[in-house]
């Protein structure tokens, strides 16, 4: 036996020191880097912590329930000797947990087939299968201009009182791949988020009858926000026992990002390091990357994992740290627009700076058809150009336009009211978004329409 | 010596010497205690599961390591290991079409022994040493050699010629050179006697430290461009070859299109794609993509000239700041063969930032945004490994490197776009607005320059009839009068300029649509000639100048927009492939017609 076995296990009786949600804990002997210990108070309750520093001397642990009660003298701490982990079987689909994987609704824990560390491994870039099938969920803006693809992972930028959840709702339930009867899983992560919003999600999966295929990992707004920063990792580590181990197709909602990188901040400022934009640590890339980047398919396995982060922009600001970050280790997003849902546009999809970056592959023939790329690009172009004339009618008036820049304004209230624009409940195949796309798109002149080629515009234009 | 999955059982452990104790853990970075024989950036194995870790700070008996792998579980007490070597890669045949992560580890090979997850203290040899190679020898005993020069040569693909290099430290006399025939990596292939007497082994491969750049005999002037096939590149903003380029861009502005479009179609002779802190599916789309694809000129796969490090955003952070001197190292090692070898570094962000983190957490004082105050030596370091050089064996040989910035928010007054802005010679500057317009690729002709022009024009005066510098020369004149007249649109909107104004927007719209946008995934327009670059630049020069012409004759810009020949100049690059390039011509004649028409209405 080595001596870091002998040490495991081992129980110590007082800490030295409590600070926020971290206490430290000395004369321990050999306890591993981000392993699990369990805190026990005067009266006997237990509560999970892990080890973010260890020394030969001492320990920082961060305590996932708050050190609210914890005493000097009186507190235990005893080391579990492994990282923090969840036990997880087929029986983990329509419960409900808390943030550590502990079941919390009254149901006892789930059969154990497998206990996986929540932290995870990355996967190896060679065993990776590059997605390429694309999932019609049909919204136009989303499957017209910013297609997802099963494997992606695809957020959705937001702001405080925008329709996100109501679109990520709708998103579950249409999201289909055309011609495929799958078996399919929901995980859904909340951090942060208020009840009722919680609640909204699960009455919405209630309606659309998949609430048994759904587990749900919660941790709202007043639970401890340290367990916020192991939510999104036991939830990804049930996503990825039921993508590649059951071989289901998971989507993955984790709600709201935002919160999370708080938690993080919060922490890091605490343990005094050195942060960098706004206050956030400097690893913050690295700490999303390891969530974001648990997406994906695996060569040979059947099953896939897609995510769809939802943050909130603080203040609509895109260049704050946390969307940008998140922009630079997704593949695209979603970005919602105040002004358009202030003009009653429902989904409030913005359509420039909205991008799908697995979208080329996913489209053409074959896959949805073969005038797709072409005609988003062209609409991409073209809204583009309403943006910089609407810009210049500011100055000088609309009547003061040139013609054609006339004929671009209309475009572009075209574009918005039929193409953007859609019911909550309306679930529009590729095919009639791809119409839709033609009809907004032929109120302009066949001439301004460079980069759709001679035979889908004979094909397609004016039809 | 490393083959086994388990590094207890196999390995040499003779070597290996227990240098001292772990003391503290804080994430990537490890305090030790109790160190003896340890030397600077010494590379070391820590802990019961043998993580590879580097010594970057020695104090007296206490030393700090950088841990190139998780180091969730390791406990304080527990040994650390050193071979007293430095970080090194193993350079040989077998490198190319095989990926790497930030250590040199073939991520084939870890799947193979661990999986689908990337498993802790894996420790797996970088060249294949079962492989035999054909060895043709070219020295013969009892010639004097220096470092540099061939012993031999191995056909490694189709394309490449590896060239068996006496190391650069070795010169004497050959007292034995291997017969023609088949040998793996480790076998000697010749034996030189050195100055002292003693006897040298040179192997089918060989090591270097990553952080020392390999010698050279002289740096030489640039002067030939690196040509990409992508027109806003080669025709306004070139690079050279042994050149440097910076491409920063927010996110989703195309930075990864730009570098996957260059190591597809550039015509350097070998690509070295060094992935740090991005995508693993952007790797996986190589992977699946290049051994597909065919070089327009060999007509070979691309994965036969390509040479891959992955060490995605979610891998250890450590092995990040290593895998840009991984890549940078296997570059030199085939410039020195007489190559021409291009890098793409995607993100050196990425790399900065883990700069950032492990300086942070060995609570070094910070400078701009967090960043170590040393992060522009090392940026400049990097930097100045590029260049075309004359080799120790007397050949030509070049690195270009062409890194991507990620600056937060997109704002390129942040330190790692300007600090490699001063090392380097050439920025495309990649622009918000036209991404979001889908303008690919989105290289601002704005902001971005090339102080390359000078140097290559020689090159391209050559390749264009004379015609290259006149025409860039008068196509940025125009863009610059067009910029101009934009505020006054911006205003007032363009009826109230004159159309002899007009013609001057006109043309500069068609050349952003028709010339400076390419699609990377149309089968003409991905890859564009540099002949038909300079015949499609003629063309909308013909237009603005005959134009000019008629509307001083008294056409409108109606009228010209009207003309059919427009439209099939804007679809010249789909319609035309590069093969038949005499049909621009045609559109000329067409456009010249055209233009008379309109004319003969005024006279």
């Amino acid at each position: 036996m080595t001596e870091k076995n002998l040490a495991e296990g081992r129980e110590y009786i007082g800490i030295s020191q409590v600070s926020g949600p971290l206490i430290a804990v000395r004369g321990i002997h050999n306890v591993g880097y981000n392993e699990l210990a369990e805190v026990i108070d005067s009266k006997g309750n237990v509560r999970l912590g892990m080890i973010l520093e260890s020394s030969e001397k001492a320990a920082v642990i961060q305590v996932f329930e708050g050190t609210t009660g914890l005493s000097i003298p009186e507190t235990k701490v005893r080391f579990k000797g492994e990282p923090l982990s969840f036990s997880v079987s087929g029986e983990i689909m329509g419960r409900v947990f808390n943030g550590l994987g502990q079941p919390i609704d009254g149901g006892p824990p789930p059969r154990a087939e497998k206990t996986m560390d929540v932290n995870g491994l990355p996967i190896n870039p060679t065993a990776r299968e590059y997605p390429r099938k694309f999932i019609q969920t049909g919204i136009s803006a989303i499957d017209g201009m910013n297609t997802l693809v099963r494997g992606q992972k695809l957020p959705v930028f937001s702001g405080t009182g925008l329709p996100h959840n109501r679109l990520v709702a709708q998103i579950t339930r249409q999201a289909k791949i055309i011609g495929e009867e799958t078996s399919f899983a929901v995980v859904f992560a909340a951090m942060g988020i208020k009840h009722d919003v919680a609640q909204y999600f699960i009455r919405n999966f209630e309606e659309s009858g998949v609430l048994e295929k759904v587990v749900l990992f919660l941790n709202l707004a007043d639970d401890p926000s340290v367990e916020r920063l192991v939510t999104p990792r036991t939830a990804l580590t049930a996503a990825e026992y039921l993508a590649f181990d059951m071989n289901m197709h998971v989507l993955v909602i984790l709600t709201d990002m935002t919160n999370y990188c708080e938690s993080l901040r919060e922490i890091s400022t605490i343990r005094e390091e050195i942060p960098s934009r706004k206050g956030y640590p400097g690893y913050l890339y690295s700490d999303l990357s390891l969530i974001y980047e648990r997406a994906g398919m695996i060569r040979g396995v059947e099953g896939s994992i897609t995510q769809m982060p939802i943050l909130t922009m603080p203040n609509d600001d895109i260049s704050h740290p946390v969307p940008d970050l998140s922009g630079y280790i997704t593949e695209g997003q979603i970005v919602l627009e105040r002004q358009l849902d202030q003009r009653n546009i429902y989904p409030p999809i913005a359509g420039l700076p909205s991008l799908s970056r697995l979208m080329k592959d996913g489209i053409g023939e074959g896959m949805t058809r073969e005038d797709h790329a072409h005609v988003a690009s062209q609409l991409f172009a073209a809204y583009s150009h309403v943006k910089d004339v609407r810009a210049l009618a500011a100055v000088i008036g609309e009547e003061e336009l040139t013609p054609l820049d006339k004929i671009y304004v209309e475009f572009g209230e075209k574009f918005e009211r039929e193409f953007l624009s859609q019911g909550e409940y309306e679930n529009r195949s590729i095919f009639e978004t791809l119409d839709i796309g033609w009809k907004v798109i032929s109120h302009l002149p066949k001439e301004e329409l460079y980069r759709i080629s001679e035979e889908e515009l004979s094909k397609y234009y004016g039809k | 010596m490393r083959k086994s999955s388990n590094p207890k059982e196999v390995r040499d452990r003779a070597v290996l010497e227990i240098i001292g104790k772990v003391d503290k853990v804080i994430g990537p970075v490890v305090h030790a205690r109790e160190i003896d024989r340890a030397r600077m950036l010494d590379l070391v194995e820590v802990g019961e599961d043998h993580l590879v870790g580097e010594i970057v700070k020695l104090d007296g008996e206490r030393a700090v390591i950088q841990v190139y792998e998780d180091t969730t579980g390791l406990a304080p007490g527990t040994d650390i290991y050193s071979a007293g070597v430095p970080l090194s890669v193993d350079l040989g045949p077998g490198l190319i079409g095989t990926i790497y992560d930030g250590i040199q580890r073939p991520l084939e090979v870890i799947r193979d022994t661990s999986g689908q997850y990337i498993q802790k203290g894996i420790h797996v040899s970088s060249l294949d040493k079962e492989k035999k190679w054909g060895f043709t020898p070219v020295m013969e005993t009892g010639v004097d050699v220096s470092g540099g020069e061939t012993v031999g040569t191995v056909q490694e693909t189709e394309l490449i010629l590896h060239r068996i290099l006496v190391p650069p430290e070795v010169a004497g006399k050959i007292t034995w050179v291997a017969g023609a025939g088949e040998y793996t990596v480790e076998d000697v292939v010749a034996k030189v006697e050195d100055g002292s007497g003693e006897e040298v082994e040179i192997r089918m491969s060989q090591k270097w430290p990553v952080r020392r750049g390999r010698p050279s005999t002289a740096r030489k002037p640039l002067s030939i461009p690196l040509i990409s096939g992508q027109r806003v590149i080669d025709t306004l903003f070139p690079v050279a070859k042994g050149g440097t380029v910076v491409v920063p861009g927010g996110f989703g502005t195309g930075k990864t299109m730009i570098q996957h479009a260059l190591s597809k179609w550039s015509d350097a002779d070998l690509i070295v794609y060094i992935g740090c802190g991005e995508r693993g599916n952007e790797m996986t789309d190589v992977l699946i993509e290049f051994p597909k694809l065919i070089d327009p000129r060999t007509k070979r796969p691309l994965m036969e000239r390509t040479i891959m490090i992955a060490n995605t955003s979610n891998m250890p952070v450590a092995a990040r700041e290593a895998s840009i001197y991984t890549g940078i190292t296997i570059a030199e090692y085939y410039r020195d063969q007489g190559y021409h070898v291009a890098i793409m570094a995607d993100s050196t962000s990425r790399w900065a930032e883990a700069l950032r983190e492990l300086s942070g957490r060995m609570e070094e004082m910070p400078a701009d945004e967090g960043y170590p105050a040393y992060l522009p030596t090392r940026l400049a370091e990097f930097y100045e490994r590029a260049g075309m050089v004359q080799t120790l064996g007397g050949a030509d040989g070049s690195i270009t490197i062409i890194g991507s910035v990620s600056p937060p928010g997109g704002d390129f007054s942040e330190p790692v776009t300007q600090h490699s802005k001063r090392f380097v010679r050439c920025t495309w500057a990649l622009d918000r607005q036209l991404a979001n317009a889908r303008h690919y690729p989105a290289i601002s002709w704005v902001d971005s320059y090339s102080e390359y022009i000078d140097e290559i024009s020689g090159w391209w005066q050559e390749n264009s009839g004379g015609e290259w510098v006149e025409l860039r020369r008068r196509i940025m004149d125009l863009l610059q009068q067009e910029s101009k007249l934009q505020q006054v649109v911006k205003l007032v909107g363009p009826d109230v300029l004159p159309d002899t104004q007009r013609i001057i927007l006109e043309t500069c719209t068609m050349f952003k649509n028709a010339f400076l946008q390419q699609n990377s995934f149309d089968q003409i327009d991905m890859y564009c000639v540099p002949e038909k670059q300079v015949k499609m630049l003629q063309i909308i020069l013909e237009f603005y100048d005959q134009g000019l012409e008629s509307i001083k004759k008294g056409a409108t810009i109606h009228q010209l927009k009207r003309m059919e020949v427009v439209s099939d100049i804007m679809r010249m690059k789909f319609a035309v492939a590069n093969d038949e390039i005499e049909k621009i011509d045609e559109l000329r004649d067409k456009l010249t017609r055209s233009m008379e028409r309109i004319a003969e209405m005024f006279e």
